[in-house]
């Protein structure tokens, strides 16, 4: 636990701008509650009355699940707003969408919408705390953090170590997101993937670039494979998923071929035998499961940070004993 | 119309006259009809004391969006002819970026007369250069300029096809007006809403390169000098793009051009924090943009400053960014700006400023006006180089308040705009 837990305020919209004892204290008050997961009754009263509204304007399967059990375990009333259906699709703007929220006297909404910039923009109009389960191209920070959740379990720190982001960089919210987490903590960031696939002066960002799958493999400790969205090929940026998967797709013989033990994650929905093999997936090297699992609480740590709750507190709180 | 106004002791600052000196200026039967050291006040006339002010030739601006007909919430030639006269602009050319288009001589007619009838800053129209903006076939352009358009543009929309741009340039020829042109290759921008660079990458918001706008700076070029037709090319925002109007213009190409106070004030880093008010086309640029900006403003490259006033509803801009439509106003602030952050910083010297809102632009668009000259017609702008203002969106007689400059300090701001010998606005 780190000495001085670093408060987050109202939101958590990004990483970009978290130090890095704000990122620490997340991290530590995960770690009580992985265990709560673990038990035959998976429920804690921290957040009895808390409503929580899960306002999702993209699918989204894996995360919108995942804060919903951190929620429900949690004890927090939660309702979940898709934007099929909604009135969202009947043309509310977003700022409307807000106010109307904000009416019903909600405690905390968890965004995911396709525009970058729009959990800021809700959490800069309600008072309610509000968390970013991804925005646009934008940032997806819950998740970087169960990504160094993840690392940290496994290799036991962050600081130091040579993570590459593989793939889709352009338009990921979790590459963005691990990038600003990584680099805070310490460890040296790299991305690779196809040229067409990079931001524009990512470098600038502090990170290295590698055009090729085996000189990234060659430099890091840990791979983060992102998934490549079908609709890529269409849009010209790469010829082919075969051609991809050729040269960039990370596989059993790449991995053998390294000098040392590389883990691998991957945030999902995985393609298999585009961006990740299967044998990798479910090999040796394979954290993606631990990550499914440390996602549950990372989100109940923020979601209980954000409510208020204090860090040294956390272990005291899954006992019941703290609301 | 005898009646007469006296413009009594202001620094007069002509620079379509050489002029800055301390004179007097005699208006009457809606012209300027004396500039003198001291002018004895005719019986019964008004005395209008302008000690302390600076009286310029009327500012004109070349690119405003009017939005009427048919975004009559955002803006109407009324309410725009307003806010140019507050803005210190006697004269503002209309985008026919309206719906309809403005795209044929009927339409030309309407936004004259509609002019007209505002009775604040004169207002030109702008006709298409294609039927409906749609860059396939000339409009009426010959009959556009008999109804009164002094210029042509698909402004918004860039003319895409090169062979019809081509065709543009060479029939404007027999009528003797420029086509203006909004210069973006779409091919490289389409999906953009912010510049290209390290803060659309941190911002996650898709970009726009400087060669989306380069290209079409270097073919309307190219273009022009095929045709022998004027181009004019609308708010240059790059540093290759002010160079290469500066190579074009020495080897004696007819291109004008035109730069906007928030691509001389203000970078990629205003969008921080998702500013809708921030966002514009072609989008704020990188500090090596703003630079070449400036100094293409001062040695001339750059013909006039032009505020590419683009009224939108609070509705449309209160929205995530990547949906929020661009453009900002800028009728009302352009001079404060322009004396404060351009002439305060030492970019340019105050008239130079006056040639480039003036004089520059009435030259660039052939139009009346941007001289005090006797005889000339009295449109003045009357300013107060010191007077300490704070911008405030609510005070604008524009329908619409989306600038990044609220709440920012200015030093100078106008004070009388005066049309054809009267009064439009007075502060």
């Amino acid at each position: 636990m780190s000495a001085a837990p670093a408060a987050l305020g109202k939101d958590l919209v990004g990483l970009e701008n978290l130090s890095a004892d704000q990122i620490r204290t997340i991290l530590d008050t995960a770690e009580p509650f992985k265990e709560i997961s673990e038990r035959r009754i998976k429920k804690v009263p921290v957040l009895r009355g808390k409503t929580i509204v899960n306002l999702f304007f993209e699918a989204s399967t894996r995360t919108r699940i995942s804060f919903e059990f951190a929620e429900k375990r949690l004890s927090a009333d939660t309702v979940n707003i898709v934007a099929a259906g909604s009135s969202m699709q009947k043309g509310e703007t977003l700022v409307d969408t807000a106010r109307n929220l904000e009416a019903m006297r909600i405690d905390m909404v968890v965004i995911r919408h396709g525009s970058s910039g729009a959990a800021q923009f809700l959490a800069d109009r309600i008072p309610s705390n509000v968390i970013n389960a991804g925005d646009g191209r934008h940032e997806h920070p819950t998740q970087a953090l169960l990504d160094l959740l993840t690392i940290r379990d496994r290799l036991k720190r962050i600081e130091g170590l040579k993570v590459c982001i593989v793939g889709d960089i352009l338009h990921s919210r979790v590459a963005r997101s691990n990038i600003y987490g990584l680099l805070t903590l310490g460890a040296q960031v790299a991305v690779c993937g196809p040229p067409t696939l990079m931001p524009p002066a990512v470098e600038e960002l502090g990170v290295k670039m590698f055009t090729r799958l085996e000189q990234a493999i060659e430099w890091a400790d840990v791979l983060n494979v992102l998934r490549l969205q079908l609709e890529r090929m269409e849009a010209g940026y790469v010829p082919s998923l075969r051609e991809y998967n050729r040269i960039w797709g990370v596989s059993k013989a790449r991995l053998q071929a390294a000098k040392r033990e590389l883990l691998v994650l991957h945030p999902g929905p995985m393609n298999r035998g585009v961006e990740i093999d299967s044998d990798v997936a479910d090999g040796p090297h394979s954290v993606i499961l631990d990550q499914v699992t440390n996602g549950v609480a990372v989100r109940m740590a923020v979601l209980y940070l954000l409510a208020g709750g204090q860090p040294e507190r956390a272990e005291a709180a899954k006992q019941g004993g703290d609301t | 119309m005898r009646a007469s106004i006296l413009l009594r002791g202001g620094r007069v600052v002509d620079p379509s006259q050489k002029l800055d000196a301390k004179r007097d200026v005699l208006i009457a039967d809606g012209r300027v009809e004396k500039i003198r050291a001291r002018l004895d006040a005719p019986e019964g006339i008004r005395v209008v004391d302008c000690g302390g002010l600076v009286v310029t030739p009327g500012l004109i601006d070349v690119h405003v969006h009017l939005r009427e007909p048919g975004e009559e919430h955002k803006e109407t030639i009324a309410t725009g002819a307003a806010s140019a006269a507050a803005g210190g602009f006697t004269a503002v050319c209309a985008m026919p970026n309206t719906d309809p288009p403005i795209d044929d001589p009927a339409a030309v007619g309407f936004v004259a007369a509609q002019g007209r009838r505002a009775r604040g800053a004169r207002v030109y129209p702008v006709g298409c250069i294609s039927t409906g903006r749609e860059g396939k076939r000339l409009a009426l352009i010959g009959e556009m300029v008999d109804a009164g358009a002094v210029a042509i543009t698909d402004d918004g929309n860039p003319v895409m096809d090169s062979g019809l741009m081509r065709s543009a340039l060479e029939y404007s020829l027999a009528f003797g007006i420029p086509v203006a042109d909004h210069p973006e290759d779409l091919g490289l921008s389409i999906n953009g809403h912010m510049n290209e660079g390290l803060v659309s990458t941190r911002l996650g918001i898709p970009g726009k390169p400087n060669a989306a706008e380069d290209i079409h700076i270097v073919r309307d070029i190219l273009l022009a000098e095929l045709t022998g037709g004027h181009i004019h090319l609308q708010h240059v925002s790059t540093h290759f793009g002010v160079e290469s109007i500066r190579q074009a213009k020495a080897r004696g190409v007819r291109v004008t051009a035109e730069a906007t106070p928030h691509h001389l004030v203000l970078t990629h880093e205003a969008v921080n924090g998702y500013r809708t008010d921030a966002k514009m086309n072609p989008p704020l640029r990188a500090p090596e943009d703003v630079e070449a900006v400036r100094a293409g403003l001062a040695d001339g490259t750059l013909d006039t400053v032009a505020t590419d006033h683009a009224p939108h509803h609070y509705d449309e801009k209160e929205a995530a960014f990547t949906e929020a439509p661009n453009g900002i106003v800028g009728l009302e602030t352009a001079l404060g700006i322009m004396l404060t952050l351009v002439v305060g910083e030492g970019v340019i010297d105050l008239p130079t400023l006056i040639d480039r809102m003036s004089w520059g632009p009435a030259r660039a668009f052939n139009l009346p006006g941007g001289t005090l000259a006797e005889g000339s017609p009295a449109d003045v702008t009357i300013f107060d180089p010191a007077e300490t203002w704070v911008v405030d969106p609510a005070e604008f007689k524009s329908k619409s308040r989306n600038t990044p400059f609220a709440g920012r300090e200015l030093v100078g701001r106008p004070k009388k705009t005066m049309v054809g010998g009267r009064f439009v606005f007075e502060r």
